[in-house]
């Protein structure tokens, strides 16, 4: 069954210490100073994001414990935001993580077919990593690009305006480690109006 | 106050108040799940939903406040209709495992669904499971049928203060636990298993054991701390199988510890229901009433009195110490105590030894100050309405404390740990504090008040509250008793004055100054101390510390199978009512003195229970006040030099799992004690 359950990494994987290393510490001071100090719960999501990209994207146990003592917030309000966004990962993601959005306005122009021609290219199912460590995949709800639809987010950007064959050649191009343009997959700019 | 209309009828209700108060008030019943008076409003369940005349969508009343002119309708077609749609879509996930939850017979969603539901649902799909969670040895958790209306993790947050507990994941994957699923580790965890309105958190110890039904439900307090929080006690035959809460708002809201929750099981371990002597080969044999009755008044007749003394133990009832009381009076053996531990009081006095502001006065509070207590322990009550208070307040409530930094559930500000940081309070930063206070509140606890310096402290403390205190209609300065029969014992004088003033009872005890030591459930003492030529009489119904001491021990009944009053530490009389019988063969008290008093010819002017009752009542009026307070006027300091040494001032009670010997014969309670307690 697809869901979007959210559990820590095998104890295997999950690395013994967590602590931020200086440019991130200096960037997380910065955001503690963004709110007022009785609302140190407000920088759980940046300091979240900042501790995920220092661990090639995803949150170990530790990173969890660790954000918690430095905010003073107990660990399971850091934990419940961490699970409840799709963009926190709590287990390894491959170097290029794609994220399927399915929601209706996606669904309904053509995002479960570019999933499953995804599964087929990659290999992998929803929520695995590939062997070779270069994909994993999840599904997601809403990315906020509907006007785009359909879209597909790898690592931080958004493919858009997709289609069977431009994913296609977005994977392959990827396989052979070559760039891939962000946004629009047409020849659209933006979300100008018009033909797609 | 505004008007409002509730199903065409106008009702004045107060402002700021949700709609779903508004219409209990007008005798409206609204069902709901998430919705629960004492705590935080969370809105997620949707089964409050009512119409509200204006809105194109039915509204949720737990979050909806009241506005001038508003109509609701509780019972139109479209309330009816979401009612049945909410429940059809609660139940979608919800097992239909009643008849095997033992939350069955008293579930708010097997109500409300026979209410409120439509009879049958149309979920064909296949139902969701998630595993169950470790949240201890109290709690049993079956989060399958968890509705996700979260009461469970706000009351960690507010009332518990713990913080223990989240909901993890969305939407349909959500689950509600502990990180890494520890073990709430809270004195009042357990009370979420009467907040949980369906069967995914019961009561382990009271798993598959009855049916509500079954069960007779007594109305009653505890009598494990001196709060006296009401509870009803619900019994099975002459099983005792759970202890619920009872709501009073001036005591205990709705909540209790789990001590009084669930150390019962003690009561039917270690029982003593024989009368037993101890022989010249050191070993306790079985005896008879009539051999011990005789023993008992050979000591009793001794010429020198004053080589007999009494001392009663934490938690005993006001009819047993006075029927003890007479008797020792009639014959003239005044030493005797019922503080084993010796904490200071002035006799006399009421106030010294009371909860002056009363419990309900913590929520009028602006300041809180507390010196030489482990409140949490303690008091697991009182310090959960200080956290509410300190929450709740419009302003910052500010909370210093004086004495061993134990962990509290607010957060404080620390004098230090010895009493001579008392006199901090002269500093600027504190008068400060101090002087914008118009209501503030002490709290001496018995780490104070058992202290060497105990009577600096307590004049030192009462000359800066009266220094500050400028309301007449205000007294707040508080010393916090931790035993149930404590206050009792004080009211009804079982002191002997020149031994409180000289504090030497029990030390003349230990230097063998007595021949004749009589125990009246007081386990408390350090026995390997007295010495072997004492004679050690002790009457009990738990076979605890004193027994491995004593040389005769008598059996009497324990609270749960008599009735008696206990005065708790507001000084507050309610009356403690007999659930059971008494083991075969084992007396009340007073029964017991009754019978000495007969052998030794003397008359002690009562015949029965209710004869000893009324003859207190003669004695101390305010006994006979039930559930209600008497005013203690709060005396000035005394004017003396105050000797504050710089040693530790640390709480006498360690493991809150056990402190009496009912406690600690539990083994719900040594449980506990293994998970939570390291020392």
């Amino acid at each position: 069954m697809d869901n979007s359950f959210k559990n820590f990494a095998d104890e295997n994987v999950q690395p013994k210490s967590f602590v931020f290393n200086n440019n991130n510490l200096v960037k997380a001071k910065e955001i503690l100073k963004m709110y007022p100090k009785n609302y140190k719960e407000s920088s759980i999501m940046p300091l979240l994001s900042i501790a995920q990209r220092q661990n090639d994207g995803w949150l170990p146990k530790k990173a969890i414990e660790y954000v918690s003592e430095f905010l003073n917030v107990p660990e399971i309000k850091v934990l419940e935001i961490a699970t409840f966004y799709s963009m926190y990962n709590l287990s390894p993601v491959g170097k290029n993580h794609i994220e399927v959005c399915t929601t209706s306005p996606c669904m309904l122009r053509g995002s479960d077919e570019i999933l499953e021609r995804l599964k087929k290219l990659t290999g992998i199912g929803i929520g695995e990593v590939s062997k070779d460590c270069n994909f994993s995949l999840n599904k997601v709800e809403c990315l906020g690009a509907c006007v785009n639809a359909p879209i597909v987010k790898i690592n931080e950007n958004y493919y858009e305006d997709l289609t069977l064959q431009s994913v296609e050649e977005l994977i392959n191009k990827l396989i052979n480690n070559k760039k891939i343009k962000a946004g629009p997959q047409t020849s659209r700019k933006g979300s100008e109006p018009g033909k797609t | 106050m505004v008007e409002i209309f509730i199903n065409g009828k106008p009702f004045e209700v107060e402002d700021g108040i949700t709609v779903i108060q508004a219409c209990e008030q007008a005798g409206e019943e609204i069902p709901r799940f998430c919705y629960h008076e004492k705590l935080s409003i969370a809105g997620n369940c949707r089964m409050c939903l009512v119409e509200m005349e204006n809105s194109a969508k039915p509204v949720a009343s737990c979050a909806m406040p009241v506005a001038k002119g508003m109509k609701i309708k509780t019972n139109s077609e479209m309330v009816m209709k979401a009612r049945k749609g909410v429940m059809e879509f609660l139940l979608i996930n919800h097992p239909l495992d009643c008849p095997i939850c033992d939350q069955g017979g008293e579930c708010d969603l097997q109500d409300q669904a026979m209410a409120y539901g439509s009879g049958i649902g149309r979920y064909v799909e296949q139902k969701r499971a998630v595993k169950d969670k470790n949240l201890g040895p109290l709690i049993q958790t079956h989060m399958t049928r968890c509705i996700h209306c979260t009461r469970c993790i706000r009351f960690a947050e507010e009332v518990a203060g713990n913080d223990q507990l989240g909901s993890l994941n969305r939407g349909e994957d959500t689950e509600i636990t502990s990180f890494l699923e520890k073990s709430i580790d809270s004195e009042m965890s357990a009370n979420v298993i009467d907040l949980c309105p369906v069967g995914a958190l019961t009561s382990k110890p009271y798993e598959f054991l009855a049916r509500p039904w079954e069960l007779k439900k007594t109305q009653t307090i505890d009598v494990f701390d001196a709060v006296g929080s009401n509870v009803r006690i619900d019994s099975k035959g002459d099983q005792i199988l759970r202890v619920l809460p009872r709501i009073n708002e001036e005591i205990n809201d709705e909540w209790i510890s789990d001590k009084t929750r669930f150390a019962y099981d003690g009561l039917n371990f270690q029982r003593i229901n024989k009368f037993y002597m101890r022989d010249s080969n050191n070993k306790l044999t079985e005896s008879s009433e009539e051999d011990a009755i005789q023993l008992i008044n050979s000591r009793l007749q001794t010429k020198n009195k004053n080589d007999i003394a009494s001392i009663v133990g934490n938690s005993v009832d006001c009819e047993s110490i006075f029927s003890f009381k007479l008797l020792l009076d009639k014959i003239g053996a005044l030493n005797y105590d019922c503080r084993q531990d010796e904490s200071f009081f002035l006799p006399n006095q009421r106030s010294s030894y009371i909860f002056n502001s009363t419990i309900s006065g913590i929520d009028e509070s602006d300041l809180c100050i507390l010196i030489g207590t482990d409140i949490k322990k303690e008091a697991p009550v009182l310090s959960s309405r200080i956290r509410q208070r300190f929450l709740n307040y419009e302003k910052s409530y500010q909370i210093l404390r004086i004495g061993k930094q134990n962990k509290t559930i607010f957060n404080t500000i620390d004098l230090g740990i010895d009493s001579k940081s008392l006199l901090k309070l002269k500093e600027k930063k504190y008068t400060e504090i101090l002087k914008k206070s118009k209501k503030p509140m002490f709290i001496l606890g018995q780490g104070a008040m058992c202290a060497e310096d105990s009577e600096s402290i307590f004049n030192y403390s009462l000359m800066v509250y009266h220094k500050y205190s400028k309301n007449d209609k205000w007294n707040g300065f508080n010393i916090l008793q931790n035993y149930a029969g404590r206050v009792g014992g004080l009211d009804l004088g079982f002191f002997n004055k020149k031994n409180v003033i000289s504090r030497s009872m029990i030390k003349k005890i230990y230097s063998g100054k007595f021949k004749t030591l009589f125990l009246l459930s007081a386990d408390e003492l350090d026995f390997e101390k007295i010495p072997k030529n004492t004679f050690v009489i002790y009457f009990g119904h738990h076979g605890d510390r004193a027994v491995k001491r004593a040389d005769l021990i008598i059996p009497i009944s324990c609270f749960t199978e008599k009735e008696g009053i206990y005065v708790n530490l507001e000084g507050r009389p309610q009356i403690s009512r007999q659930i059971k019988l008494p083991l075969p063969d084992v007396n009340h008290f007073s029964d017991f003195i009754k019978k000495i008093s007969h052998a030794l010819n003397v008359d002690l002017n009562f015949k029965s229970f209710d004869d000893l009752r009324q003859l207190m009542f003669h004695h101390n009026e305010h006994l006979s006040r039930i559930n209600k307070i008497s005013y203690s006027k709060l005396h000035k300091e005394k004017k003396v030099k105050n000797n504050l040494l710089n040693t530790e001032i640390f709480s006498p009670i360690k493991n809150f799992y056990m402190t009496d010997s009912v406690s600690r014969s539990s083994p719900i309670m040594s449980e506990c004690s293994l998970n939570f307690f390291s020392k």
